[in-house]
């Protein structure tokens, strides 16, 4: 069974510079449960992309398994997307990112999907530096196969059965920095204000932008003692407000200063964010790990964007490709020919 | 005993230590013979290891231009004590055993049925070199010199083939030269010179070859060719023995022809993965998003992408995967030779999948085929597989020239662009089956602002791309899938028959390594009066030929090299042939190449005695242990 929205378009609705409507970025109806944290980050991607002006058929979305990685029919239903195996979108990313550098790659994934099964491969995409988006929905446990404790639940948690976790949980934001990502963020599905211009300032990014997006499962873990609720998460998230200015616009708010920072992106526009703590310089990974660390152990959860490296090599870089898509190469430009051949045949005789 | 008369007709075995390098020593011996015109098969046994192990080098001289293992060994020439026992009992009566005589030769190691022939070379080693790496090194040098005189090989192709390997590092020419001429000088001076088995250039050769225009070239390195002509773009892999040259050649080509000019930024991308998955799906990616991408692994890695080659089944993305095989299972011996990937090929992944298969037996079919197997994958938006094996691979075999005609043009199959997506009045469907030949057609993403774009999954969805667990809309996909296969039989390359002198009711199947040694061993066998046809299988799907082929005989024997008869039971599964005593293995899987005298005695066995017990032999107990 498909789920096709019907397509009413409101005639004053608002359009984009390039004149298409936010409805233009919407996909197929979810068949998520309702509530589900997962939706309010397609919506959020929806805003983001809306706003960003992209064209959608210049993204390509691509997944693993997953209630997470089923959002993708959700949104951008103009965009090619790519549902593909359990952990292992980042290598299928990777292989599209080589043969086309000129889309967007937006990458949804679980935590399940990331922070066990796909752990390797989530860490080497990191590592390289793959010019990509990639937002973990992060809800603690194993949605689609009924709620299973996932590596993302925190120590203390409390499952579905009443099990007290004792293990350490894979923080995929720390050790996404450690292992070489430039740009990394951490949000809530219900905080609209921060994450639609976290996805923003991750889409302008050029390089790997991780998104930890904690999104709550309604079904399976937003019980009392779950750390992953909408309740407990709410009251332990330290806010870090950020602000997206594209390239063109004026800049005009104005912010005190000492704990504001303004982060010139690559292509141009700017990231303004409040940071909690003054000490904390997102351009440094070590003083980033160090502000995550610090508000962990007064049991809080620093969101915002934590990290930033502005002027990376992507992978591309590293690999010295041209700048032409590979996949725009012509027959002509990539085959030898038999005159070339001869000569490898004769220096064989 | 007298000694062996034998001229342009012999096995002759080195027996080295590894890392000391012999290879390229060996290397040039056999190149030497192969340049004075005469048919030569060098064959590197080694073992998983650095540095400081037993490695065999086997040469087979063969004026019918066999190209296969003919079994037994007629020269050993033993620099490896390590072995030595071993390596003189592998010796045939009246062959000859060459040793470093600088120390004696231990009584036990000493036979009366074979001829000795000591070389000082340590000595020499000691007198002419101050340097501890140069007596390593130049040691090879001066046997090769020493063979030369002992076989009659002609210098001056020799002091060619020094000059060839040294260009760019002149200053090494003279003294290679120089140590060639010392083991030259010694053998002519102490030996009967040239031994019964010997060489001779201009004698009547080649039988099955019939211009001598061929090339001394690896699988593997023709394998990267062919993706290089095929336009292949990016290649993501995994280190593994025996493919690892695979992408190393690939890389070595771009580098020389995929730089632009104007920039000097590479049109092409390798990625070393983090492990095959990672690289098959790095493969499925690229190819999804219409750039031509293949990785190269062997057994191991082929059971950890079987995941991903499900995926691009059902998905339909194409893909092309080199398998250089090895003996498994599991990590079983990683540096010997197997055909024992073809079921793990043939279904990789759960649930009802089949994928096509092509199975090259000379380099310029590794390169031609290759070559192909883009076309297919892309014709087809399916997997294809690639069976080389380790002997194939990374040996040098004596092969056809590699040709290709710039007429050619690839075939991209159905791909929808912008244009063709504005021209449609009726709606996309990526699953649609418009041709009735099962194969939809595809976009490539970004292709039009606002048509073609469509959901590319592994779970079930009708003919329009959208999630279904509708249980018709899941047959009739599935049903098209296999419509699909059907399509790829007429498309793949067709099987090579080849008639007996005689009419016979006795078939053979064979395919990729094992066909130089069947075609010797069917020879053998037919000058002892059994006659067999032949039908060597180069695609699965297996096409209407090998069907006919199967129903024409009434006893067929299946060659491969593995344990569990793969080939026949594919074939068994795969074709109508209805009696399974039909089919007859004949198995050889003890990791080296089979060799035609064990498949000629298998099957002389069976048609005499009605069993195929292996035949027993000296020699055999060596080889096994290599
Ligand atoms: C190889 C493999 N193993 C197991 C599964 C079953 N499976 C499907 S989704 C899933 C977990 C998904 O968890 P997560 O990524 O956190 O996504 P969520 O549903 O919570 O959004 C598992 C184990 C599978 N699809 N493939
Ligand atoms: S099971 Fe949980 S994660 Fe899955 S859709 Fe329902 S609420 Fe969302
Ligand atoms: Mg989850």
């Amino acid at each position: 069974m498909t789920y096709i929205k019907p397509s009413f378009r409101h005639p004053k609705a608002p359009v984009n510079e390039l004149g298409w409507t936010r409805q233009d970025y919407e996909g197929g109806l979810s068949t998520l449960c309702a509530g589900c944290g997962h939706d309010s980050i397609s919506a959020a991607i929806v805003d983001a992309c809306f706003q960003l002006n992209i064209e959608p058929h210049k993204v390509a979305k691509l997944s693993g398994i997953g209630c997470s990685s089923k959002t993708p029919a959700y949104f951008l239903s103009g965009s090619h997307s790519f549902n593909s195996v359990h952990g292992r979108m980042p290598s299928v990313a990777t292989g599209a990112n080589l043969a086309n550098r000129d889309l967007v790659y937006l990458g949804v994934s679980g935590d399940g999907d990331t922070a066990s099964i796909g752990l390797g491969q989530f860490a080497h995409g990191a590592r390289r530096n793959l010019n990509m988006t990639y937002i973990v929905e992060n809800n603690g446990c194993y949605g689609l196969t009924k709620g299973q404790d996932s590596a993302t639940m925190d120590t203390g948690s409390v499952n579905k059965k009443g099990d007290r976790n004792v293990s350490s949980p894979m923080d995929v934001a720390r050790l996404a920095i450690e292992v070489g990502a430039t740009f990394v963020g951490r949000s809530f599905s219900g905080d609209k204000e921060q994450l639609v211009p976290l996805i923003k300032a991750a889409l302008s990014h050029r390089g790997f932008a991780l998104l930890d997006v904690i999104s709550p499962c309604v079904t399976f873990n937003n019980h009392a003692g779950s750390y992953k609720s909408y309740e407990y998460f709410r009251s332990v998230k330290e806010v870090m407000p950020l602000d997206f200015v594209p390239v063109r616009e004026e800049i005009t708010a104005s912010y005190a200063s000492g704990t504001t920072c303004e982060v010139r992106m690559h292509d141009g526009s700017l990231v303004r964010l409040t940071k909690q703590d003054s000490d904390h310089d997102i351009e440094d990974r070590q003083s980033a790990l160090q502000a995550i660390s610090h508000y962990e152990s007064q049991g809080k959860v620093l969101t915002g964007l934590l990290y930033i490296d502005r002027d990376s090599e992507e992978l591309h870089d590293v690999l010295g490709t041209a700048r032409r898509p590979l996949n725009s190469l012509t027959e002509q430009e990539l085959c030898p020919g038999s005159r070339f051949l001869d000569s490898i045949n004769a220096g064989l005789r | 005993m007298q000694p062996k008369h034998a001229i342009n007709d012999f096995v002759i075995k080195f027996a080295n230590v590894n890392g000391t390098g012999s290879a390229s020593a060996n290397g040039m011996f056999a190149k030497a013979i192969f340049r004075m015109g005469i048919p030569v098969s060098p064959r590197n046994i080694f073992p998983s290891n650095i540095q400081g192990m037993p490695t065999w080098y086997e040469v087979r001289v063969s004026q019918d231009g066999y190209l296969g293992r003919r079994g037994g060994t007629d020269i050993m020439v033993c620099v490896n004590p390590q072995s030595m026992a071993k390596d003189v009992e592998g010796v045939e009566p009246g062959g000859y055993f060459v040793y470093d005589s600088t120390k004696p030769l231990e009584p036990r190691f000493i036979r009366d049925d074979i001829h000795y022939i000591g070389l000082p070379l340590t000595e020499i080693c000691l007198r002419e070199y101050t340097d501890a790496r140069q007596r390593l090194l130049f040691k090879n040098v001066i046997y090769v010199g020493a063979l030369a005189a002992l076989l009659n090989i002609d210098f001056t192709i020799l002091k060619d083939l020094v000059s060839d390997q040294f260009k760019g590092k002149e200053r090494l020419i003279t003294p290679n030269i120089y140590a060639l001429e010392l083991g030259y000088q010694h053998a002519q001076a102490n030996f009967n010179c040239p031994l019964s088995i010997r060489l001779e250039r201009g004698h009547k050769v080649a039988k099955h070859i019939e211009d001598f225009d061929n090339i001394l070239m690896d699988g593997n390195t023709a394998a990267a060719l062919g993706a290089v002509y095929a336009g292949a773009t990016v290649a993501a892999w995994y280190p593994i023995t025996p493919s690892t040259s695979v992408v190393d050649a690939f890389d070595k080509y771009c580098r020389r022809l995929r730089i632009d000019p104007g920039t000097g930024k590479k049109n092409y991308a390798i990625v070393q993965a983090e492990d095959e998955l990672s690289a098959m799906g790095m493969v499925i990616g690229a190819n999804w998003n219409g750039a031509r991408a293949f990785t190269a692994t062997s057994g191991p890695g082929v059971s950890l992408m079987s995941e991903f080659l499900g995926l691009a089944y059902f998905a339909e993305v194409p893909s092309v995967l080199i398998d250089v095989q090895r003996a498994g299972p599991s990590t079983g011996m990683p540096t010997r030779t197997q055909q024992s990937d073809i079921l793990a090929a043939a279904y990789a992944s759960h649930g009802d999948t089949k994928h096509v298969l092509l199975f090259p037996a000379t380099p310029a079919e590794c390169f031609s085929m290759t070559v192909e197997a883009f076309d297919l994958a892309e014709r087809l938006q399916t997997p294809v597989i690639i069976m080389s094996d380790l002997d194939l691979g990374m040996n040098e075999w004596m092969s056809p020239p590699l040709e290709f005609d710039d007429s050619y043009r690839y075939d991209r199959g159905k791909v929808l662009d912008a244009e063709a997506l504005d021209a449609m009045t009726e709606r996309f469907g990526r699953y649609l089956d418009v041709d009735g030949d099962g194969i939809p057609y595809r976009t490539y993403p970004g292709a039009h602002p606002s048509k073609g774009a469509y959901f590319t999954r592994g779970t079930s969805r009708d003919e329009y791309a959208a999630y279904t667990e509708d249980g018709q809309a899941y047959v009739r996909n599935m049903d098209r899938l296999l419509k699909k296969f059907e399509t790829a039989k007429a498309l793949v390359p067709e099987a090579k028959i080849k008639q007996a002198e005689m009419e016979t009711r006795n078939g053979a199947v064979f395919f990729g390594t094992t066909a130089s040694p069947a075609y010797e061993a069917i020879e053998i066998l037919e000058k002892e009066g059994i006659c067999i046809d032949t039908l060597r299988i180069r695609a699965f799907p297996f096409s209407e030929e090998v069907e006919q082929f199967l129903r024409d005989h009434d006893r067929i024997f299946v060659i491969e090299q593995n344990r569990d008869g793969q080939m026949r039971r594919l074939l068994l599964n795969e074709t109508n042939v209805s009696v399974k005593d039909r089919l007859i293995p004949i198995l050889e899987y003890d990791g080296l190449p089979v060799t035609a005298r064990k498949i000629a005695g298998m099957i002389r066995n069976f048609i005499t005695l009605g069993n195929v017990t292996p035949i027993t032999r000296r020699a055999s107990a060596q080889e096994v242990s290599a």
